[in-house]
């Protein structure tokens, strides 16, 4: 906290005392207890064998009871989860908060496998829009091409797409990889704030824009950079973390790492306005 | 001697405490984070712990924990935990490492425990509001 004494000449914000104010319900701190047990499942998820297989056909399912039945065949310890004719639903998929072998057999519509925190889904078709939105955890692997904004507010796991997405791939991206094994639209990493894109082809122009943190690294030619967005030398922890990446993502394998092209916020919009406690006032 | 002694100590209780600087003295916050949240992880510092969740889960790598560091909270290391949206405070009595490397690999392994405790926070929301 600062010093505020030492300074002569008080702010708005420091006159109407929002430096010194309690803010109650801002952060909530809780203390780890060492003696907790080892335990990998979230409270009231499903234990699941990854060897315990089975198929459903959703062509005259929608969304909803899709979702309500792999809900209801992983509480029946289900761990593999085969998914016949999607025909491009949109929402299939989400929400799935366990450890869990999903496969797609077609493709997904829009929002698909959104908010997921641990399967490891497998698409062998093309997905629309948003795809893994919010996603948590967990690995995705989609065959084909992705929509706009692939990734978007994603906060962990890793995406990977073999083939192209559209525009702002990772738009407001909070942690996690994306990794593309061809083209990336406009405004890739646009308004990213942690976590990192890999692109192995070109990319659309406005890469980075506005990013506040995080990390692009790209393989091929860059349309264009957004605003704070700038290049980086590769240190050898990147190289180390490519490689590896890459073959997780099952793409890449004869990719020349060392010639991408790493890109970071330039941290010129790190604009901590004077006023900004002000406005925090108002808007509580 | 005992000059440079004391100086020593000073610095290993400010651990995550840096100096502020001009602008933030104005404003009264922080700038930005005050650990490296794109530091990478070196794979050579994993704990059993985390080899174990690893291979139950069934990924290749650390996955989402690859986004998770040891920070600070009130100048006491902590991690935060996303789903709570709070900084869990690491106890007194855990000695941590000094390199940034094997603390985060603590603060993976402690979180993992804590979110996947019976006594999680939100273990009583969910109780109360889940629907399926």
């Amino acid at each position: 906290m600062a010093n505020l004494k030492t300074s002569t000449k008080k702010t708005k914000a420091q006159s109407m005392g929002m430096h010194t104010e309690t803010l109650t319900g801002k952060t909530q701190q809780k203390f780890f207890n060492p003696d907790e047990a080892e335990n990998f499942f979230y409270w009231g998820t499903h234990d699941v064998d990854f060897n315990k297989r089975t198929e459903i056909d959703v062509k005259d399912m929608d969304c909803n009871e899709a979702n309500k039945k792999i809900d209801s065949l992983m509480g029946e310890g289900y761990g593999t989860i085969v998914i016949k004719n999607p025909q491009g639903k949109h929402s299939l998929g989400v929400g799935i908060l366990n450890k869990l072998n999903l496969i797609f057999e077609g493709s997904l519509g829009y929002f698909g496998i959104g908010s997921i925190d641990g399967p490891i889904v497998r698409v062998n078709g093309r997905v629309g829009w948003s795809c893994a939105e919010n996603m948590m955890a967990g690995k995705v692997v989609i065959e084909k091409n992705a929509g706009s904004c692939f990734g978007a507010a994603i906060r962990g796991g890793d995406l990977i797409c073999k083939g192209s997405v559209g525009a702002r791939t990772g738009i407001d991206q909070k942690g996690g990889s994306i990794i593309v094994g061809g083209d990336a639209g406009a405004f890739t990493g646009f308004m990213m704030q942690r976590g990192r894109i890999v692109i192995l082809g070109d990319v659309g122009i406005n890469l980075g824009d506005s990013m506040y943190d995080g990390t692009i690294y790209v393989g091929g030619k860059i349309g264009s950079f957004g605003s704070d967005a700038v290049k980086a030398s590769m240190t050898k922890n990147d190289i180390d973390w490519l490689k590896r990446k890459l073959k997780v993502a099952e793409i890449g394998s004869d990719f020349d790492i060392s010639k991408m092209t790493k890109v970071v916020a330039g941290k010129k919009l790190w604009n901590y306005d004077a006023l900004e406690p002000t406005e925090k006032k108002g808007a509580i | 001697m005992a000059k440079k002694k004391k100086n020593k100590q000073t610095t290993k209780g400010q651990l995550g405490k840096k100096k502020e600087t001009a602008r933030e003295k104005m404003i009264g916050q922080t700038i930005g984070y005050r650990y490296d949240v794109n530091l990478l992880p070196d794979y050579k510092k994993l704990t059993p712990f985390l080899k174990k969740y690893i291979e139950h889960m069934g990924w290749d790598d650390l996955n989402w924990l690859e986004d998770v560091h040891m920070g600070y909270e009130e100048n006491r290391p902590a991690v935060f935990d996303r789903n709570a949206n709070g900084w869990v405070t690491i106890p007194k009595k855990i000695k941590l490492p000094d390199n940034q490397q094997d603390r985060d690999m603590i603060a993976r392994e402690l979180l993992v425990k804590f979110q996947m405790s019976p006594n999680h926070p939100l273990v009583d929301l969910k109780k109360a509001y889940r629907k399926f």
